[in-house]
Formats: C-alpha cells, structure tokens, sequence
C-alpha cells in the first residue's frame, strides 16, 4: 500500500493537506454565514442520507424503544454487551402491539393538541438525533418541504414546545430544540402575563432545564407556574400559547435587577418520538395534516 | 488503498454513519452515544495505517459535518476525525492487533478526537457549554466508546484488513 521508504513522508505530507482542508472548510462555513458556500453540501446530503436516516429509525424502532424500559443509571453503566443480550431476549417478549398501541395513544393527543392550539399540524417522526458530543441539541424529522414544512416554524408535540425548524430538505427537517444553549424563546408566566425570555442550557435528559428571564424583576413568578410561549409576528419561528414548561425554582438577582426562574418543560427530551409541525391551516402536503378542529385532511 | 480497500472503508462509515444518528442515539448515556465512525477510523488505522486512517477520518467527519442534525461548522469533526486516523495509524503493531492494544488505542483516538472537537468550538466561539461539562462529556464519551469497541473493533479491523494477508495471518 505505502512505496517502501515512503512511510514517513507520505502520511506527514497528507496529514498536513488534510489539517489545512479541514481548516479551509471552517474557515469558508464561518465567514459564509447562512449563504455559505457549504450550505448547499449540507442540503445534498440530507436529501441523500435523509430517507435512509427515516429507514433506519423504522427498522430499529421496536429495539430502540427498549432503552427506555431500562433507562437508569446504573443499568447503563453496565457494559454494552449485556444490554444487547438483554435486548435479544426481550425483543421476544416485547410484543410490537404495545408498542404501537403507545403510538396510537400518541396520535390522539397531538390531535387534541392541535385542538388546544387551534393550528394545523403536520405529524412527523424524529429519525436521527445529534449526539451531546456535537454540542448541539439538534434532531432530524421525517417531514421536510414535500410535507409543507419550511425553516423557522414552531415544532410541538402532545405535551408542549420542542422546538423550531432550522433547514428543510425533500424528505426530512433540522430542529433545533428549545433546550440548545443557542435556543432564545419568548416567554410568558401564564398566571401573571408577564413575559421574558427562555433560554436553554444545552444539557437533554432528565435534568433538562430551560432558564427564564422576566423583563420586569418586581414580577416574581410562583413555583408551579406554567410558561407558555409568547408568540413572535406571523407566528414564525414561534406560534403564542404553547405550554413549555413549569417553574420549579426562582433567583432574584438584586444586582442587574433580574429575575430568573427555571423552568423544567413539560417534553420529555430524551424519548422524543412524534411530533407535529405548526403550519398554516389548508397547507399542501403529501400526508394527513391535523386540522385545528382536529379532522385529518 | 485500492479501490475494493476505498469501497469497504466508505461503505463502513455510511453504515455507521446511520447507525449513530438513528439508532445508537436512543443508546445515550447522559445525551452522549458512542461514537461508531471513530471506531471505524481507529479500524482503519490500525488495520492499514495512517494514510488510510487519516483519508478514512477525512471521509468519516467530512460526513458527520453534513449529513443532518448536525448544525456546526462544517470541518469540525474532519478535522478530529483525521487526527484521530492519524494517531490510530501510527499506533499499528507490527503483529496482529491485540484486544488491549486496540482499546488503548480507541481511548486515546476518542479523548483526542472529541476533544479536538470541542476545543475548535471554544476557539470559533460555536460551543455554549462551559468547560466542566464539557469535561464530563469528553470522559463519558471515551468510557462509551471503549466499551462498544470491545464488541465493534476487532471484527472491523478484520473487515477493513481483507487482502492484506500477511497481518491478517500473523
């Protein structure tokens, strides 16, 4: 494979052209901003790898539900071998039909939640979910612009905000959770009225908190308060009254005369499965949409 | 690297590539999922050295950098990846690739690629998370892969070392 005598050199000379690519690439992402000229490599490979990411989580999806019937630490802590001999042997008990009877069961709420909403929403699936080690807290859905799924458009699903939709390809879509340290929401205390902004700390999982900051500090929320969203002009990229979370713990800072709660959201992070897209009502799509009134269209 | 070579090592990094975002996600240990395409890289080190590894974790992080949800800057994780290859590469013994040696090998290729990963986020100020989780992250991640590539490895390198007799038989 390598000439004889050319070991050393040849990896040195590669290694240093490929470090120098890698930096140019940054380098041509950063200074590009939304046009970059890597934008559109990025949108190539979603529409490529976007189905087959959708396959996949079809394919796998009874076996990657189990994780949740163990899902403790020290379980984990176990090495990954016993967790797959464990997962073979109850790949058999596990009849599908719970399974799909839980997904039923999640259908009829996003319906209600539709209801509640009084928006149409395009149900969706995650696929694929960015592990912590990129930072940031993103996952792919299985509905992109066929489905009539566009950038910033609020994602929901039964129990409140997810998030909201970064860039869409054909088939799939990039979301942005609320719980990413770059997500900024628009806030509003539901007792009170008062409103401010909710940030998210980058961390998913049980320990998942969003962190409230109200614009006037003499508001001082209450713990169990609900926060739903505020709403932004033309309901892009969120719509109002979408439950996030519930203020479980409340800071004033006399200094830079602030309050700030924090709010644990009422998603479940870690075992997100289906979701609705908030888009306008008579959308085109190629698959059911819930209406407002909660008939499927 | 031939073309059978370049061929087996894409269509492993595709696999594993689909493997992690899709399935291995639902894995995670406090949001961290083993990293399959590290291990596919370090496989490729190890198996055919360090142009190989290095070409493969090109391939590899080039993949990670655009292939959805990732929302970094592109290049980030190449840049990891191929280091990774690097370091793999030159680890190769010259006989078979033991169990200890390639596990060794996979912690430090993991601590030097998510760490290369997360320092290029502090640098390009495209990283949120203070340095005490980041730490966190970094150690669970290298504890996670260790442990899969005790399962993924030694057959990988296997896979990858097809046509390369004589290590295979040594």
């Amino acid at each position: 494979m390598t000439p004889p005598g050319g070991s050393h050199q040849r990896p040195r000379a590669l290694l240093l052209a490929l470090v120098l690519t890698c930096v140019t690439l940054v380098t041509l992402d950063r200074q590009g901003g939304d046009s970059s000229p890597v934008e559109p490599l990025r949108e190539l490979a979603g529409e490529v790898v976007g189905p087959v990411e959708a396959a996949a989580t079809t394919v796998a999806a009874p076996f990657t539900a189990l994780p949740a019937w163990f899902r403790s630490r020290s379980s984990l802590r176990q090495d990954v071998a016993e967790l797959e001999a464990e997962n073979s042997q109850l790949r058999a008990r596990l009849a599908t039909s719970d399974f799909n009877r839980n997904r039923l069961a999640e259908y009829d709420r996003l319906t209600a939640a539709a209801q509640e909403a009084g928006t149409a929403l395009v149900p969706a699936r995650v696929v694929a979910m960015g592990p912590v080690q990129s930072f940031s807290r993103t996952v792919t859905i299985d509905a992109g612009s066929r489905a009539g799924v566009g950038p910033d458009m609020t994602v929901v699903n039964a129990d409140g905000l997810v998030g909201r939709v970064l860039r869409v390809t054909r088939d799939t879509a990039t979301v942005l959770l609320v719980l990413d340290a770059d997500s900024v929401v628009g806030g509003r205390v539901g007792e009170s009225m008062e409103v401010g902004f909710l940030r998210g700390r980058g961390v998913v999982g049980s320990d998942g908190r969003l962190d409230l900051e109200l614009v006037d500090a003499a508001a001082v929320p209450a713990k169990g308060d609900v926060v739903v969203t505020w709403g932004s002009t033309g309901g892009a990229p969120y719509v109002a009254g979408v439950p996030v979370g519930q203020v479980t713990e409340v800071y004033a800072s006399v200094r830079d005369s602030t309050t700030r709660a924090v709010i644990r959201p009422f998603v479940d992070f870690s075992a997100l499965d289906l979701v609705g897209v908030v888009v306008a009502s008579g959308t085109r799509s190629d698959r059911a949409v819930i209406e407002a009134d909660g008939r499927l269209r | 690297m031939t073309g059978l070579h370049a061929g087996t090592a894409l269509g492993a990094v595709a696999v594993a590539l689909v493997l992690q975002v899709s399935v291995l996600s639902h894995l995670a240990w406090f949001g961290v999922a083993p990293d399959l395409c590290l291990l596919v890289v370090v496989a490729a080190g190890l198996s055919r050295g360090p142009t190989s590894g290095m070409l493969v974790g090109f391939a590899a992080g080039l993949a990670l950098d655009l292939v959805p949800p990732a929302d970094h800057l592109a290049g980030r994780w190449a840049l990891a990846l191929v280091l990774a290859g690097y370091v793999a590469g030159r680890v190769r013994p010259a006989g078979n690739v033991g169990l200890p040696v390639t596990l060794g090998t996979v912690a430090v290729c993991s601590l030097v690629a998510t760490s290369v990963f997360a320092l290029s986020g502090l640098v390009l100020g495209d990283l949120d998370l203070g340095v005490p989780g980041l730490l966190q992250v970094v150690l669970i991640s290298v504890l996670l892969d260790v442990a899969l590539a005790a399962l993924v490895v030694p057959w990988l390198t296997r896979l990858l070392s097809v046509g390369e007799p004589e290590r295979v038989m040594a």
